[in-house]
């Protein structure tokens, strides 16, 4: 088990402005984060929207600076680099962003948007350049003719496809990807998931993969984390998070997928009300004011994560029986 | 049950820069009163396009409905005079829940200037309580009268969709409120005219699993204790399952499949729709997509439009439309080669 990426208490707060730029209080859109990638795995990263999840992608990728923790890739810190030193890690570490169509320049043809990141990260000639992003537009699985093509000319697939292609032409080792296949019909998400697939096999890549779709997640990942309120509340192997979930947020959210010809969530779905806001958060846990669970002790002191069965969860009572079973 | 809408052989096109789009090609499409029929397809099949045209909200100048019908309580909707689909229909008897809530509220009037306004012209004792017959609609007053009655049907309905408070809600504007706040006021404003059928674009997509679930039950819950119909467009096949009393599959303007919805995720015969499903993510991590591409709707394949994709294409697919064939009861196919299934 060799990590290629380590992420240690990881903190960013966003303050939130009032009238004259008075600072009213946080946000704290990660609030402690740590986990391990592990080289040549898939990690999910699952939550609702406003839980972190892409603040967390960002953060490592050097987008937003980290208030405070630790980012190791490959052996070396690399939270709070100067821009300057930061160049030389993106290469090895790279985001793919959610909406393919606006991450490519309306203007620009396909071919020079390939040719951009070549251009910025190495000195290789225009004619080796060629060479590299046909290649890549062959293990994408586009035909040649479109690096003449505009990007509103091709589909949200293709465009999916030509993201991919912009961000392997680097030889990256680690792939951010930010929910890769929201905004696609399930049978382009197929063959895109299973692209995924292939890219990691022949790059020897390893990806984390944030998204909302828990159906997508558990077909990619080897491991899950999921996150609420800016901090992991449960993380470990998918397959006992699918069937043992420990913490009463995870239980819930797995109980929301609709399952075609398993039983209607609709009618007995426990779970009320929506997330706190996140600038007032609950005092303890951050779960406890949805929590069908919660106790005087929650509201008291806040679980920290701990290895109960496979998997770490931050709950008092994550060995209590399922809520769903209940 | 009884039949409350009923589409024929809708066929219709927007003009667009590059010539004709064929949106719509002979559509059929049946809801009972008080079912709730799934409208399902990827993005660009015409499912929205349709439900507005049952709306009757399409840009007229570029549209050109050239056949078909859409009866709606026994009357064609396509050939009812302007003011009488206002007076009546649109956002009376049919009224729409939209996919994005965040963009259907004005920003600079609280929520309850906005809901009282829809209750101004659309409210079902409009005609009953102090109307003015013959005044022209600027000058209609909105007399104290219906104006409490209306206001105390907002408060119980919004009471009916778990908005807690909901006299403090009335008072905020829209910014104030979370997404499934915004979309539980849409059920309600959908819902305040007591129409016949709602019809619901996508709309939970824009919305958390956790709220998809809750809002996804409030929609059933309301509209089997009301007996409204519910028309619910959507890509997801999940929520499809979830809430459906029967489903529609359309591909690129056509009808392919329609089935109760048991029968359709069982023993689905459609080629498209076996592959849609099959397209599903599943834990064991088997998913295959669908090759090819959605044709343009500006030059689309003769015959059933899903035959360059289809694995069981022959010569007669290309040649005419499939007509519909029943494969048991409620269930229309359009396929000259069905899947066989073996006896369930």
């Amino acid at each position: 088990m060799n990590a290629i990426l380590q992420v240690r208490d990881l903190q960013r707060h966003f303050p939130i402005r009032g009238a004259f730029n008075r600072q009213l209080g946080w946000i704290r859109a990660l609030d402690g984060v740590s986990f391990d990638l592990i080289q040549g795995e898939i990690l999910g990263l699952v939550g609702e929207s406003g839980c972190g999840k892409s603040t967390l992608g960002k953060t490592i990728m050097g987008i937003h600076r980290p208030d405070a923790g630790a980012i190791h890739f490959e052996g070396i810190n690399i939270a709070g680099l100067e821009p300057r030193a930061h160049r030389s890690v993106r290469r090895h570490l790279q985001y793919a962003y959610q909406d393919p169509g606006a991450s490519l320049d309306p203007r620009w043809k396909i071919g020079r948007s390939l040719h951009e990141p070549l251009i910025i990260h190495t000195n290789l000639s225009t004619a080796e350049r060629e060479v590299r992003v046909r290649e890549i537009l062959r293990a994408v699985g586009l035909p040649e003719g479109h690096l003449d093509l505009y990007p509103h000319e091709i589909s949200g697939g293709q465009q999916r496809r030509v993201g991919l292609a912009r961000i392997l032409t680097l030889q990256p080792r680690v792939v951010i990807l930010d929910e890769p296949t929201s905004g696609l019909d399930v049978s382009v998400q197929a063959t895109v998931l299973t692209l995924f697939r292939e890219l990691r096999a022949a790059f020897n890549l390893t990806y984390m993969l944030i998204s909302h779709d828990l159906a997508v997640v558990r077909m990619m990942c080897q491991r899950v984390a999921v996150m609420y309120l800016g901090k992991i509340v449960e993380i470990g192997p998918t397959a006992d998070i699918f069937e043992r979930p420990r913490h009463p947020y995870t239980q819930s959210l797995l109980a929301a997928i609709p399952q075609i010809g398993g039983k209607r969530i609709t009618r007995d779905f426990w779970l009320k009300g929506e997330p706190p806001d996140p600038g007032k958060l609950p005092s303890g846990c951050r779960f406890r004011t949805r929590c069908p669970r919660a106790e005087a002790l929650c509201a008291e002191t806040e679980p920290e994560l701990r290895l109960i069965g496979a998997q770490h969860a931050a709950c008092h009572f994550a060995e209590l029986d399922s809520l769903r079973s209940a | 049950m009884a039949e409350l809408l009923a589409v024929r052989d809708l066929t219709l096109g927007f003009h667009t820069d590059a010539g004709l789009a064929r949106v719509l090609d002979g559509v059929n499409l049946t809801i009972d009163r008080g079912q709730v029929m799934g409208l399902v397809g990827e993005s660009g099949c015409g499912k929205t396009t349709l439900a507005r045209a049952v709306l009757g909200v399409l840009p007229r100048h570029v549209t050109d409905i050239s056949g078909g019908s859409i009866r709606f309580k026994g009357r064609d909707l396509l050939a009812l005079a302007p003011d009488v689909l206002s007076r009546e229909v649109c956002g009376r008897a049919i009224t729409f829940i939209p996919q994005d809530p965040y963009g259907s509220f004005n920003p600079v009037f609280t929520v309850g200037t906005q809901i009282m306004e829809i209750m101004k012209w659309k409210s079902p004792r409009r005609e009953a309580i102090g109307w003015q017959a013959g005044m022209p609609a600027l000058l209609q007053t909105y007399p104290a009268e219906r104006r409490r009655a209306d206001r105390d049907a907002v408060l119980k309905l919004l009471d009916a969709v778990q908005l807690p408070q909901p006299e403090q809600i009335l008072r905020k504007y829209p910014h104030e409120l979370s997404g499934g706040q915004r979309q539980r006021l849409m059920i309600a404003m959908a819902l305040l005219p007591e129409p016949d059928l709602v019809i619901a674009d996508e709309p939970t997509t824009a919305l958390d699993v956790t709220i998809q679930a809750q809002i996804l039950g409030l929609i059933r819950r309301l509209a089997t204790e009301r007996g409204v119909a519910v028309l619910f467009t959507t890509h997801d096949l999940g929520t499809a399952y979830e809430i459906c009393d029967a489903v529609t599959v359309m591909y690129a303007g056509q009808d392919v499949e329609s089935a109760p919805t048991d029968v359709f995720f069982t023993r689905c015969v459609h080629p498209y729709t076996d592959r849609l499903l099959a397209s599903l993510p599943r834990p064991d991590g088997k998913v295959a997509g669908i090759p090819g591409e959605v044709p343009s709707l500006v030059t689309p394949p003769p015959g059933c439009r899903f035959h360059p994709r289809c694995d069981s294409a022959a010569a007669d697919c290309r040649a005419a439309r499939p007509p519909e064939t029943a494969s048991g009861a409620g269930h229309r196919v359009r396929c000259f080669h069905p899947r066989v299934r073996a006896a369930a």
